[in-house]
């Protein structure tokens, strides 16, 4: 069982939904980054979406476009991203870590280069925005026996044939995408998304986490309520972003950007 | 001059016929595809299915020629360049008039077929993406015509070199959306485009203005565009007993010039070149030629040569001539390349814009930006060839645009 599993499964059964929050990898600086992760872990984030930096994110919203082109003026590529992964295992070997990104840096570096590289520094999974499932074989045969996971996102607007694809060769968790747009946007429609997130569970035995538009309590709540856990992202990545313009990178400063995880891990657990 | 139902058919590539392509998937060889978010995948599929089945209905295809006929003013003529041939000093340069269609380029075949689409599918909302602001004002255009609700996308940076085209947009009623994000250009365009369509997939037709994004685009772009090719291939066999000896056309995203080329394609002895925006030389690296020095990638909805770092990052183009500034290339480009059945060269931008002056005083015709690279490239050509040969040009669109770019080179203020 990989780490994903594990740690959704051990979620599941002390009857506790996961949080998962979302950051871009490098922003605003490496070593802050590896600090972030552990403080989002403290604050009790069970999974980490690591984003991979890309100069054309068009699935993403401002936010995290800004997230992105923070870290790339850093320089950050996947090699940077990797040794992040390596650091933030040194200390912590129990986290899941799931690299987010798009598919041209994994394309440059070889499916294979890739594969290889990211499990020895100790990443557990992988969600390509623009690979869908029809084009990713040739990934799936090297992630595979390297035990990596491939999460797929569901849209509301995948159709009920796209989806057993999807569930035949997703592993760890299904990533539900809450509503027709781009990261960071508002859920405006919690009842259909309930009813689609209903059927999802019921043909499926892989764990489903809800994302985007997710930026409260009571967003993070009602979507956790009908699902396996949560991904924040804009949100959080915003709190990064006045990290940035503050020009504050301490211990402090970091926790602050942090408090937003806590605060939702409470509430998911009240 | 009409074209007959069947030829519009699109088929599947086989082993017999490798230059039917793509295949069920999308794919030209290892180009093409789908690399899109989830959100947008089943409206991709969903086109893929209406242009498969409206391609084979013939009344499809007459609607079509008959807005080409009537409404773009179509065929476009065949034009001896006698004195440019003459100064070249080789091989008869003719050009193939896209400039005269109306709005000034080739890019209205493209959007008069998909706005046929968008009709039938019942959308009444488009988008698109624009670089120069031909595609634009070909978008806004038929949205026009058609009374759907226009939004057009286009870089901050294109929105200042190119205000004229922006003010001709908001005439025909359409809303220019000026894009901060990234580099500020066409490839930024088109990411804040996909994020609309993804946002507004339900009420939304995106129509993409070149032989890029994720399939069926390259596909059913190519054949709308491919009346350019179908026209040049009938009309020099009418006017000058045979095929020409070769086809030059200037290559951004590739529209104009997959249009010229696809029908001559299976015509082995028709050499073909593609020619790329060289920027400042492509030994510089301040280029926009993907297919000259980039490698394979996936931007944009499909796989293809792009211009890339080692990160894997899309890197900024830069040519004199906004309709090339774009880092990708459509995928059946790609796939040419490889095949070896076309050549792909660049000409920089000196060379593209003393092409423009020479063609404007040799024929008093003043050439859009993108397609006096095909000029630069054709007179280059020409030279090596014998005066019993033909070299036939795309000249993709007129220069009305480029005359703010130009005179500001010459530093005079229009």
């Amino acid at each position: 069982m990989s780490r994903i599993s594990k740690t959704i499964a051990a979620a599941k059964q002390a009857g506790r939904k996961v949080l998962v929050p979302y950051l871009v990898a490098g922003d605003p600086d490496r070593d802050t980054t590896v600090t972030l992760m552990h403080q989002l872990v403290s604050n009790g984030a069970d999974i980490i979406e690591l984003g991979v930096p890309f100069s054309d994110p068009s699935s993403d919203g401002p936010v995290i476009q800004l997230g992105a082109e923070r870290a790339l003026r850093q320089g950050v590529g996947m090699k940077t991203v990797l040794s992040i992964v390596s650091e933030f295992r040194q200390k912590d070997d129990k986290t899941p870590i799931v690299l987010m990104g798009y598919l041209n840096p994994l394309e440059v570096m070889g499916y294979e280069n890739f594969v290889s590289q990211a499990s020895s520094a100790g990443v557990d999974g992988v969600l390509v925005v623009d690979l869908p499932v029809s084009e990713a074989k040739e990934l799936l045969a090297l992630t595979q026996p390297a035990e990596m996971d491939i999460i797929f996102l569901v849209a509301p607007t995948t159709t009920e044939k796209r989806l057993q694809g999807i569930c035949e060769h997703s592993s760890g968790y299904l990533y539900y995408v809450s509503l027709k747009g781009v990261t960071g946007a508002a859920i405006t429609d919690a009842d259909s998304i309930a009813e689609r997130v209903k059927a999802l569970r019921e043909r499926t035995e892989l764990p489903v986490v809800v994302g985007f538009g997710i930026k409260d309590e009571a967003s993070a709540t009602s979507m956790a309520a009908i699902s396996d856990g949560v991904i924040v992202g804009s949100a959080l990545v915003q709190k990064i972003g006045e990290l940035t313009d503050s020009g504050a990178r301490d211990e402090a400063a970091v926790a602050q950007a942090c408090e937003l995880i806590g605060r939702l891990r409470k509430a998911l657990d009240a | 001059m009409s074209v007959s139902e069947s030829e519009h058919v699109a088929t599947t590539a086989t082993a017999q016929d490798p230059f039917s392509g793509p295949d069920l998937t999308g794919h030209f060889g290892r180009f093409g595809g789908i690399f899109v978010g989830e959100t947008l995948m089943a409206a991709v599929e969903e086109l893929d299915r209406v242009y498969r089945q409206l391609s084979g209905d013939p009344q499809f295809w007459r609607d079509f020629d008959y807005d080409m006929a009537h409404y773009v003013g179509r065929p476009s003529p065949l034009y001896h360049a006698e004195r440019l041939s003459e100064h070249a000093g080789g091989a008869k340069i003719i050009l193939k008039r896209e400039d005269l269609n109306h709005t000034g380029a080739h890019k209205i075949n493209n959007t008069i077929g998909q706005a046929l689409l968008a009709k039938y599918m019942g959308k009444p909302r488009i988008i698109a993406e624009t670089g120069a602001g031909q595609h634009g004002v070909a978008s806004a255009t038929v949205a026009a015509r058609l009374g759907l609700e226009c939004h057009v996308y286009m870089g901050a940076e294109d929105v200042k070199r190119q205000a004229a085209n922006v003010y001709r947009m908001k005439l025909l009623g359409a809303n220019v959306v000026s894009v901060t994000s990234g580099s500020r250009t066409l490839k930024d365009a088109m990411n804040e485009a996909l994020r609309d369509w993804a946002t507004n997939v339900d009420n939304t037709y995106y129509i993409i203005g070149t032989v890029a994004g994720p399939h069926p685009y390259p596909m059913l772009v190519r054949d709308f565009q491919a009346i350019i090719g179908r026209e040049a291939r009938e009309q020099s066999l009418a006017e000058y007993g045979k095929l020409p000896d070769a086809l030059v056309a200037c290559v951004g995203g590739g529209s104009n010039a997959i249009g010229l080329f696809h029908p001559f394609l299976r015509d082995k002895d028709v050499a073909i070149y593609g020619v790329e925006a060289g920027g400042d030389g492509v030994e510089t690296g301040r280029h926009a030629a993907p297919l000259s020095a980039g490698k394979p990638g996936v931007l944009h909805g499909n796989r293809t040569y792009i211009m890339s770092d080692d990160n894997g990052q899309i890197l900024e183009t830069h040519s004199v001539s906004a309709g090339l500034d774009y880092p990708g290339v459509g995928p059946e480009h790609a796939w040419l390349k490889d095949a070896g059945r076309a050549n792909y060269v660049s000409v920089t931008d000196t060379e593209a814009l003393d092409a423009f002056r020479l063609l404007t005083r040799k024929e008093g015709i003043i050439p859009a930006l993108e397609s006096a690279h095909a000029i630069a490239y054709a007179i280059k050509l020409a030279a090596t060839m014998s005066p019993d040969q033909t070299v036939l040009v795309n000249l993709s669109g007129r220069g009305d645009k480029d005359i703010h770019t130009v005179a500001g080179i010459d530093g005079i203020t229009v």
